[in-house]
């Protein structure tokens, strides 16, 4: 940690930072800012704004989910996958002789077979390559080294153990810092000898250093934001099933994206794309995880058009936790810049992603450390500049989110530690220091100094409406009298700035498909709907929000719209589900597809009533001659006439399609406080209240906004606090289940207290955000920056993440208070 | 591998196979009886996805092998409800209990052994009662409610569905 002042400038203290206390709700008059949910529709309805219990529920609740592992198809085979014990070693030979020979085995797939084929390599969303299976050597500890196909899954998991690979170990490179020197080099595949990846920059180099060099205050700090693993409680699978006959091939699979996959599939198969159909059944939980496409499906998918028979592929805890896409692994050096007045205006950093071998993060394509440019978060300032260089080391691939947008975490975190330890530094409150630094209302569309255009925001409302909550000055007040006594008490803030539903097609798109996303709505002659997105909920609740929205715009109830997703064959093409663009995306393809719904069933309408169109009003579910409600038509009515009564000039049926470019992004963003007491002789922090307010613009479900919300803090409490994917000297995962890697329970999960303001988003067709991952993404900061808050008095500056019980006694007992 | 004759009664349906001895039980439910409500989310005790009751008591079924649980009862999510739904069930439904769904089948079936034992548990005895079991959606506070809602339901059936 480095502070350091301009000794010919004077050092600031709280009273000569002006601060305003009290803004005015809803200051911007186009996007006024509100507290309740309203609702247009009456409950049978159930459109926008209703509590309405889940419709997916009830056969989860019974078991009667059908998940990937629950499909049974007629003589299927089981494949399980021979792993690499080293990080980074040269294959001299694979056995599989015993394995051949055992009752019950029928192939075991080597590199070499895939390489006949073309299909030992694979692209990575970032255009980078990634191995399927190894021709000559190994670059991660767990990487997968063969596969065995057997009759069932016991004798595919004794036969792994029958073949015999012979390594020659090479020096692994495990630091990133290593990496940069060049000394081993992880990919010899390339022809660039190199470890360097990419280098990226934004922002106004210039003009930042300029401010940096004007500025009254600096702070500095070396942040890491560690490596860590989605583990939804499901763990990814597959069922290939290849029909020769037909020559289709039919994928059952845990993926997120499963149009994507198609169309990967398809490139790098050389199958015909109607050939292969993705099924995305239920998902036990997805978070980033389950986007990419891993070695194991494509080794699947090749066994059964070998075979000619169903495989299943079922991975494990520890091959999940070992092999699969991580996420985060950012190292930053980070600066803020402060004027005389204490005023926030320049932000600094220079980063290092440690991609392990292979580039395989799941950014849209023109984004290498995704929307990380975001970092100047909920502050006005006048110039940033990010510096980033990637490295491949020698552990697995990634680079996926964890419940977040595209590396936002990551800039969120670091801004809101250092805006805390800024106000700290200028013995300034940290609430009253964001108040005087937010973004104002009036401020809005805000452009920031890394060329985002904010939507909209009310960030002082947010944070007034937290601290309300929480009793602020009160808690101040008490922190004041613990700690004469002595006592540990901390008050952590995050008012942060989200950035989400990707994306406008003119920047955002994975492999070059533009990333949109799509709703079909057909309504039936009696007046009941089915509608298909090009998203998959993973437990978003999509088959009950998607509902509430097609059910606000036509009025057709709710409970009477069937929802699908993640079938290739009937759903139209999306981009599906992650970084929280469901609802930006194919949430406001189903208001749009709806609306067109309903342009259509006005002609209908103005046909049976013998009234012109224009003569018409909407009200709730029927189109109406203007003031005589007496002489209307149902939606229900208008369907069936769509089939039976329809007139000549239009078409039969009542259906429509939408595929919907967003204009922007949105920008969803929230304000969290926390509470911690540390118990000073075991460094034990426990968070005694944690209040988060969520502006997710208007709100679909205040139910499902709640649970979406809760799980989002305690997977934020996750990596604050407990997770960590770690490696020793020699590239080997050290946490490679669940006893090690630490997923909170119930316990360490706190009550969490929660609320919300809402302002809509202007551009988005029913004013929504998005919301499953905001609190991923704020709630970390807030509780380190209780833990430091507790403790800034006695000379901590910060601890990185996950701030576990040993770092804290360790840093008080550097700072002399324990022994 | 040796082979054993186990029967065991799940959900009050006897089921009779041939096994090898180190068939887990929760493979054996999932497989050999197709019951797929009971889930697998590790490999090492942990995540509680798996749990169902084997005379009374809720254990993780990645944990027993089949032979283990010969001769016993076990009752799995499939057989909870007597018609309708168990109030634990309705909790998790009314309280939004669940996002995935797939910790879910467990959680019931570690909440119905909590709630037998201990017909009134307070919030902090209810998360200590679940904390075997992961949920990575819901954060937990709508299971605890879940759970707290079944409690009042099955303690005054009455006052519950007013
Ligand atoms: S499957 Fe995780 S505890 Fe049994
Ligand atoms: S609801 Fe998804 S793991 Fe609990």
């Amino acid at each position: 940690m480095a502070i350091y002042h301009d000794p010919s400038k004077p050092k600031h203290v709280a009273d000569r930072v002006e601060i305003k206390t009290k803004v005015k709700d809803g200051a911007s008059a186009e996007v006024p800012t509100t507290h309740d949910v309203t609702t247009t529709t009456p409950k049978e309805i159930c459109g926008i704004g209703h509590r309405m219990k889940r419709k997916e529920d009830p056969r989860f609740i019974q078991g009667k989910g059908r998940y990937v592992d629950d499909f049974k198809l007629p003589g299927m085979l089981y494949m399980d996958i021979v792993r690499s014990p080293y990080a980074h070693a040269k294959i001299l030979e694979i056995d599989a002789s015993e394995a051949l020979a055992m009752d019950g085995v029928l192939a075991v797939i080597t590199g070499k077979d895939l390489e006949a084929h073309g299909l030992h390599w694979m692209p990575t969303l970032m255009s980078d390559t990634q191995m399927v299976l190894p021709t000559d050597k190994v670059v991660y500890y767990a990487q997968e080294v063969c596969a065995v196909i057997a009759t069932d899954r016991y004798t595919a998991a004794d036969a792994i153990e029958a073949v015999y690979v012979d390594y020659e170990p090479l020096k692994p490179v495990v630091s990133p810092f290593d990496a940069l020197k060049d000394e081993v080099i992880v990919r010899d595949d390339k022809e660039i000898r190199t470890n360097r990846i990419w280098h990226w920059e934004v922002g106004d180099e210039a003009a930042t250093d300029a401010i940096f060099d004007s500025a009254t205050t600096v702070i500095k700090e070396t942040m890491y934001i560690p490596r860590i693993h989605v583990s939804s409680i499901e763990t990814c699978g597959m069922v290939a099933n290849y029909n020769p006959a037909t020559e289709k091939m039919q994928i059952y699979m845990t993926t997120q994206a499963p149009h994507a996959v198609r169309t990967v599939f398809a490139l790098v198969t050389g199958l015909p794309e109607q050939k292969i159909q993705i099924i995305s059944p239920d998902i036990g939980g997805g978070f980033g995880g389950k986007v990419p496409v891993y070695p194991g499906y494509v080794i699947g998918a090749v066994a059964s058009l070998l075979i000619g028979k169903p495989v299943k592929w079922i991975e494990d805890r520890s091959e999940n936790l070992q092999a699969d896409s991580f996420a985060r692994d950012y190292h930053l050096e980070a600066e803020m810049a402060a004027d005389e007045n204490g005023k926030i205006v320049g932000l600094r950093v220079n980063g290092l992603a440690d991609h392990g071998c292979a580039d395989s993060a799941a950014n849209p394509s023109k984004f290498p450390a995704g929307l990380f440019s975001i970092c100047t978060g909920s502050y006005d300032m006048k110039a940033a500049h990010v510096n980033f260089d990637a490295v491949y080391t020698n552990k697995p691939p990634g680079g996926v989110a964890y419940r977040c947008s595209f590396r936002v975490t990551e800039a969120v975190h670091m801004v809101e530690r250092l805006t805390s330890m800024m106000a700290h530094e200028l013995g300034v409150d940290p609430a009253a220091y964001r108040m005087n630094n937010f973004i104002k209302p009036e401020q809005f569309p805000y452009e920031s100094p890394t060329g985002w255009e904010y939507d909209s925001g009310n960030y002082h409302a947010a944070l007034e409406k937290a601290m309300e909550m929480i009793d602020y000055d009160g808690l101040r007040k008490e922190q004041l009298e613990k700690r004469e006594r002595g006592e540990l008490m901390g008050i952590g803030i995050s008012s942060f700035t989200e950035v989400v539903g990707a994306g406008p097609a003119k920047d955002y798109d994975i492999l070059g498909i533009k990333m949109f996303d799509s709703a079909e709505i057909r309504v039936h002659p009696t007046g009941k709907a089915i509608a298909r997105f090009g998203t998959k909920s993973q437990g978003q609740g999509h088959e009950t929000t998607y509902a509430q929205i097609i059910a606000e715009v036509l009025g057709i109830p709710a409970l009477d719209i069937d929802i699908e997703e993640g079938d290739t064959d009937t759903a139209p093409y999306g981009l599906g589900t992650y970084a929280s663009r469901s609802t930006p995306t194919a949430g406001a393809a189903a208001a749009m597809a709806a609306r067109k719904i309903k342009a259509k069933a006005r002609k209908i309408a103005a046909h049976l009533l013998e009234a012109h169109e224009d003569d018409l009003e909407w009200n709730v579910s029927q189109w109406q001659v203007k003031g005589s409600p007496d002489k209307a038509k149902t939606i229900q009515e208008i369907a069936f006439a769509a089939y039976t009564d329809h007139p000549d000039d239009l078409q039969a049926g009542l259906e429509a399609t939408d595929y919907y470019n967003p204009p922007n992004l949105t920008f969803p963003f929230g304000s969290y406080i926390c509470v911690v007491d540390i118990d000073k002789g075991t460094g034990e922090i426990h968070i005694r209240r944690f209040v988060a307010i969520d502006d997710c613009g208007n709100i679909i479900n205040p139910l499902v906004v709640e649970g979406q919300v809760h799980g989002g803090l305690t997977m934020g409490l996750a990596p604050a606090m407990y997770e960590e994917i770690v490696y020793d000297e020699n590239g080997q995962c050290l946490t490679g289940t669940l006893a090690d890697y630490l997923v909170p329970t119930a316990v360490e999960s706190p009550k969490w207290e929660t609320g919300h303001t809402i302002t809509p988003s202007p551009h988005h067709p029913i004013g929504a955000k998005g919301v499953g991952e905001s609190p991923t993404v704020g709630a970390p900061p807030a509780i380190a920056n209780a833990v430091v808050d507790a403790m800034w008095h006695l000379g901590v500056r910060h601890i990185d993440i996950p701030i576990t019980p040993e770092k804290v006694w360790q840093a008080l007992r550097d700072a002399g208070v324990t022994e | 591998m040796s082979q054993h004759n186990v029967s065991i009664n799940i959900n009050g349906t006897e089921h009779s196979h041939d096994v090898d001895a180190r068939l887990l039980l929760v493979h054996y439910i999932r497989e050999n009886c197709d019951l797929t409500g009971t889930h697998i989310g590790c490999d090492s005790t942990s995540c509680g996805a798996c749990t169902v009751i084997v005379d009374g008591r809720a254990i993780k079924s990645c944990t027993m092998f089949a032979v283990q649980a010969s001769g016993k009862e076990v009752e799995t999510i499939e057989g909870v409800a007597d018609g309708g739904l168990h109030p634990i069930q309705e909790g998790f439904w009314e309280m939004h209990g669940l996002q995935c769904g797939y910790c879910t089948p467990g959680m019931i079936m570690c909440a119905k052994t909590l709630l037998e034992k201990n017909p009134d548990p307070t919030e902090e005895e209810i998360r200590w009662g679940i904390s075997g079991n992961l949920c990575r959606c819901t954060g937990y506070n709508k299971i605890v409610e879940a759970i707290q809602y079944a409690a009042e339901k099955i303690n005054q059936p009455e006052a519950a569905s007013a």
